[in-house]
Parts: structure tokens; C-alpha cells; sequence
């Protein structure tokens, strides 16, 4: 019995000769005859993955099989793989596989290959899809969990670093405050001033857009008091605070984190939560207070701005209602909370940032995470203070 | 081994590179020929690095010619110099391995995008490569930031054979190892050269690897190469920074070469 058959080559894929064959094939009774031509390198990967690992036709059981290698003009480690991988396939399947004519520049990287790869990877057990949403479902629950326990964790830290420099003033590091201070504080006034100045000329001029419809928009000017001094002002500012700052500390100090700068303090018997985080949430407790007022004030402005420009009512008289409209408790209301707004983005942004992993994907994750976990307790405290102030009649 | 008559696979002339009023590179020249270990010695801030990164054209040059493979990056279109950097593979000082992928990401990562190859062959090579550069395959999954420096070294170095370069570059291989481990990563660049029939351009610190697997060593001082031949020729030059480097307190008697 003598079939003769060859395995061409897929067609053409822009190679230089189309009808070179790859790999062909010659059986003689027991006796099969791999010969093996042409580059069998990395460019012609599929092709030759293909070739190697579709089924060879010819007999079943060879008893010999010969790898004819003289025709091969170039190899490299993928072709020696699959010439490995050829070989394996036929030894298991019980045949004596020889390589022949095998050029010496190359007996070196296929003895190397003949070593790798011995244990292929158990296939993952495929998972039930509902069983995943119930454990991404239940894995989200435990996170919520450890996020409060981190939460709480980093709170008693800072109380206890707060504690150590009230009993050792000395040791405080009022310089990287006084350098916060400047950062989050200074340089963020006049983003604060636009973006509270815009937000109070878009609410008076919403105001007076529909209060006019029934004679009311000399109540923007309540409303725009209000609003600004108890809620707006303060929860603008924080979540811009929340973006600006509470990022850049995330993104600092998990970069420490990555070039083991953190350990490296910690070995100089340095805590971190000292030297790093407790004048950060400081400068931040300093300065959103201070920008959350400034803002206040520019939101006013804008306000009046408008009503003056836009509803024809004139400063004076803005002003005048402004006095009647508000008092010293909506404005205490504001104030109280812009702390605690400080406080909640100053220890989220700077226990994501400690959280980081060594690699750079976990940095950009714990940013986000920093960020929208600080924005979401803002207004979830907000609410909270809402509530509260309402129950005791502020 | 008789390198020298084979042709040059970099091929540098008259290079000057500098920084501001700096200039670190000053005409300097510089063949490495095909199949040989070339390494380059020279003080630390001496411009090692900076004329490994100006051949792989990560500096630019201010005056001078550089061939790598016969071509010259500067005339060539993009194409073209991308099809030589397919032919090269680099190993970074710290590795500069993708620390959001795994190890075996890293290394399918060349593959992956100028190969077209099956998933599963994908595997099998990257495996491959980090079985050949001593890892295991376990180590595949691991994720940069936990491995050690030996390893991190290995796997950027299966990185940088991902494509079965002609060329490498290696960039201090075995600073930071341990003198066994430095031992065994020089074996292995050895072993390495010799199999997959590799041209070597190494900047290295290490005398013991000079001794050992370099072919050829060039010496880089005042931002050229003042002196390039084999170790003996290195020992009888007489160029004050070379006789101070390979005479110094800290070279020691020859170390017995691997062949």
C-alpha cells in the first residue's frame, strides 16, 4: 500500500512562494515520512500550527516515523516547538520518531525545547454563570464590610497620630502641612471661585427663568441664599475638593507605596500615618472650610451678578433681601459640615492610596475608587446632616 | 571563537549624544559582529546606557552614523524601523516588565501582536520561553511585583526572546543577583547565544561576566571606546581608566571561560 499525500499549505497570505509546501507527508507500509521545508518561523506561526496539530491523515499507527528536517532554510524556537510538539504526538501514540537531517545550527534549540512544556495546564473547570453573580454578588457585600473596617481602621490611626502630637507638639510636621496647605488649599482657590461663581449664576438665573411665571422671582433671592450657604456651597467644593485633592493624595502615596518608599519609612521607625497622611487630612481640614466659605461668597456674587444683569434687580436691593432672607444659622448649618466633608475625603483618598498594589493598573483602580467612594459619602453625609439639622430646627 | 570575521550587525560611527551643554557620547565608534558577546564597560555615568539607548533609538543623536542590521534607523520609513524592532529584543535594566500583566502576558505580549498565532500555541510558547530562561511554569501567572530580582531579570529576559531576535541588548544583566545567580544568568546567556544563534550586546559591571562569556569587551571612558578586543587584550592595554578597571584592587585572576 503506498498513499502518497501532501499537506500544503493554507493559501497564499502574502507569503514569497505560494507553492512551497511546509510540510509534507509519505507513508510506506509502516514507515511515515514528515518532510519539513521552508521557514518554519514565527511569520508563518499559523500556518505551521495548523499543519502540526490537524490530523495527518495516513495511517493511524505508524510504526517509524521520520522528521526529514533538510529542507528547513530557517528555524526558530516556534518552529522547533512544533517539531516537538509533532514528535510528541507520535511517541505517545507509540511510534519510534526519528529526526532526520537535522542541520547542526539547529540540534541546540531543538534539544532545548525537548525539555519544556512537559505539564500542559489542567483546563479550568468551567463555572455555573448564576453561581458567579451570587459570588460577585456576595464578594461586593464582604467588600462594603472591609471598606467600613478600613474606614474605621484609618479613623482610629489618625485619632491616635493626633493624639501622639498633641503629646508632642515637636514631633508635628507643621512644614508638609504648611505644604498641603499651599497645594490643596491655595492653589485650588480660583477652580473653587469659577465653578461656585458658575453654579450660583446658573441657580438665580433658573430662578427667576420660572419664579417670573407667577410673580415669585424676588424669591430667587432666598432661594439662592439658601441653597448656597446650606448645601451648594459646601457639597460643590467637596466634591471638587473630593476630584482635585483626594486623587492627587490617592495617586502619591500609592506610588510611595509601589517603590516600597513607605516600607522604607517604616524601617526608619517612622509611622507613615504620621509623617504622610496626618498632615495631609490636616491641610485638608484647614482648607475646605476656607474654600468652602470663599466659595460660598462666589456663588452670592454670581447670584447677584445675575439677578442683577438678567432679572433687573438691582444690588441694593439684592443685598437688602439677602439680609431679611438669611440668617447666621444657614450659614453655620453650611460651615459645620464642610469639616467632616474634609475629614471623610482626606482619610478615603489617603487609605486607598496605602492600599495600592505593585502594579500600575492597581494604582489607576484605587484612584477611582478613592474618588468616587470620597464623592459618595459626601452626599451621603450631606443627607445625613440634612436630617439632622431638620430634627434639632436649624 | 572566530567572530571577527563575520559581519557587523551594529555598526556605529563618529556618534556624539549629549544633554544640554553636556555631551556624553563624543565620536564615537563602534562594531559588534554577528554571533559574539560584546560587553560593554565603562564608569558608572559614563554613557553605557546612554549609547545602548541611542542605538535602540530611545536617545536622539546630535552627529554620527548607526546601523543595526544593516540598516539605518534615520533613512529608514517607520515601517521598516518596526520591522527591525521585531528583530531585537532589549532587556531593561529593572526588567521594565508590564506590571499589570502576568509574567506570561509579558511575555505572549510581542507575540501576540506581530505573530498571528492560536491561543493555545500562544501558551506553549510563552511557556516555553520561561521553562528555557529557568522559570517555571507556575511562574507564568505570577504578576511582576512578586517576583524576586533573580527572577524579574529571567522573565524580562524570556520577554525579550519572544520574538526570536537576532540581537540583543541586555542592560546590566546581572546587577543586583547574587555572584551564584549571576553565574547561572550568565550560563544561561551563553547557552542562549549559542543555541538560538544570538549576537549579544551586553553593558555590564560584572567582571566575573566579562571573563566568562563575553567574546569581545568594549571599554567606554571620556565618551569613547578607548579600547575593544578580547579580555587578555583588555589586560595589556594601557589606557589609565582600563588598567584601573581590569588591574584594579577588585579584578581578580581570570575566572575559566564557558564555551
Amino acid at each position: 500500500m503506498t498513499a502518497s499525500k501532501a499537506m500544503d499549505r493554507a493559501s497564499g497570505s502574502g507569503a514569497t512562494r505560494p507553492e512551497e509546501r511546509l510540510l509534507a507527508l509519505d507513508v510506506q507500509d509502516e514507515h511515515l515520512t514528515l518532510t519539513a521545508a521552508g521557514t518554519w518561523a514565527g511569520e508563518r506561526g499559523r500556518e505551521l500550527d495548523q499543519l502540526t496539530s490537524a490530523p495527518l491523515g495516513g495511517i493511524s499507527s505508524p510504526k517509524i516515523v521520520d522528521i526529514d528536517l533538510r529542507g528547513v532554510e530557517r528555524l526558530d524556537m516556534l518552529g522547533a516547538w512544533l517539531l516537538e510538539r509533532l514528535f510528541r504526538r507520535y511517541t505517545v501514540g507509540g511510534s519510534k520518531v526519528r529526526f532526520v537531517g537535522l542541520p547542526e545550527r539547529y540540534r541546540g534549540l531543538l534539544e532545548q525545547v525537548h525539555d519544556v512544556n512537559q505539564q500542559m495546564p489542567s483546563p479550568r473547570s468551567q463555572t455555573h454563570r448564576l453561581l458567579n453573580a451570587f459570588e460577585a454578588f456576595g464578594r461586593m457585600g464582604v467588600g462594603i464590610k472591609d471598606a467600613f473596617l478600613v474606614f474605621v481602621s484609618m479613623l482610629g490611626m489618625l485619632g491616635c497620630a493626633a493624639a501622639r502630637a498633641l503629646r508632642r507638639p515637636k514631633e508635628f510636621r507643621l512644614t508638609s502641612v504648611v505644604h498641603h496647605l499651599y497645594r490643596v488649599g491655595w492653589q485650588a482657590v480660583p477652580i473653587m471661585l469659577l465653578i461656585t461663581f458658575l453654579i450660583g449664576c446658573i441657580i438665580a438665573q433658573q430662578g427667576i427663568f420660572h419664579f417670573r411665571k407667577f410673580g415669585a422671582d424676588a424669591y430667587v433671592v432666598d432661594m439662592v441664599g439658601i441653597l448656597v450657604l446650606r448645601e451648594i456651597g459646601v457639597l460643590i467644593v467637596s466634591i471638587m475638593v473630593a476630584g482635585r485633592s483626594g486623587s492627587a493624595y490617592t495617586a502619591e502615596l500609592g506610588s510611595m507605596k509601589m517603590r516600597e518608599e513607605i516600607d522604607a519609612l517604616r524601617t526608619m521607625g517612622f509611622d507613615p500615618i504620621d509623617v504622610l497622611v496626618l498632615p495631609r487630612v490636616i491641610a485638608l481640614l484647614c482648607a475646605l472650610p476656607v474654600l468652602a466659605f470663599m466659595g460660598s461668597m462666589a456663588a452670592l456674587y454670581g447670584g447677584g451678578l445675575v439677578a442683577w444683569l438678567y432679572g433687573g434687580m438691582s444690588p441694593a436691593i439684592f443685598i437688602a433681601r439677602l439680609k431679611e432672607a438669611i440668617s447666621i444659622t444657614h450659614f453655620e448649618v453650611g460651615m459645620i459640615k464642610a469639616p467632616f466633608m474634609a475629614l471623610a475625603i482626606g482619610m478615603i483618598a489617603c487609605s486607598e492610596g496605602l492600599r495600592v498594589k505593585g502594579s500600575a493598573e492597581s494604582l489607576g483602580l484605587q484612584t477611582t475608587t478613592s474618588v468616587v467612594k470620597s464623592i459618595f459619602v459626601v452626599i451621603v453625609l450631606d443627607g445625613v446632616f440634612a436630617m439632622f439639622f431638620a430634627s434639632i430646627g436649624m | 571563537m572566530a567572530v571577527t570575521t563575520e559581519p557587523e550587525v551594529i555598526h556605529v560611527r563618529d556618534l556624539v549624544v549629549g544633554f544640554g551643554k553636556q555631551t556624553v557620547l563624543d565620536h564615537l565608534s563602534l562594531d559588534v559582529h554577528r554571533g559574539e558577546i560584546l560587553g560593554l564597560v565603562g564608569a558608572s555615568g559614563g554613557g553605557k546606557s546612554v549609547l545602548l539607548r541611542s542605538i535602540i533609538g530611545l536617545i536622539p543623536k546630535r552627529q554620527g552614523r548607526i546601523e543595526v542590521l544593516g540598516m539605518d534607523l534615520d533613512q529608514t520609513t517607520d515601517q521598516t524601523a518596526r520591522s527591525v524592532g521585531r528583530r531585537w529584543g532589549i532587556l531593561f535594566q529593572l526588567g521594565a516588565l508590564f506590571s499589570s500583566l502576568t509574567v506570561r502576558e509579558n511575555v505572549q505580549f510581542p507575540m501576540r501582536e506581530n505573530l498571528d498565532l492560536s491561543e493555545s500555541l500562544l501558551y506553549e510558547l510563552a511557556t516555553a520561553k520561561l521553562e528555557i530562561v529557568g522559570l517555571s511554569a507556575e511562574d507564568g501567572d505570577k504578576f511582576p511585583a512578586e517576583l524576586s530580582g533573580g527572577m524579574t531579570k529571567r522573565a524580562a529576559l524570556a520577554r525579550s526572546l519572544a520574538l526570536d531576535p537576532e540581537i540583543v541588548f541586555l542592560d546590566e544583566p546581572t546587577s543586583g543577583l547574587d555572584p551564584i545567580a549571576a553565574g547561572e544568568f550568565d550560563r544561561l546567556i551563553r547557552t542562549l547565544q549559542q543555541t538560538l544563534g544570538l549576537t549579544v550586546f551586553m553593558v555590564t559591571h560584572d567582571l566575573d561576566s566579562l571573563h566568562t562569556v563575553c567574546d569581545r569587551v568594549a571599554a567606554l571612558a571620556d565618551g569613547r571606546i578607548v579600547a575593544a578586543g578580547s579580555i587578555e587584550s583588555m589586560l595589556e592595554c594601557e589606557h589609565p581608566w582600563v588598567r584601573a578597571y581590569f588591574r584594579g584592587r577588585r579584578a581578580r585572576m581570570p575566572v575559566p571561560r564557558l564555551n
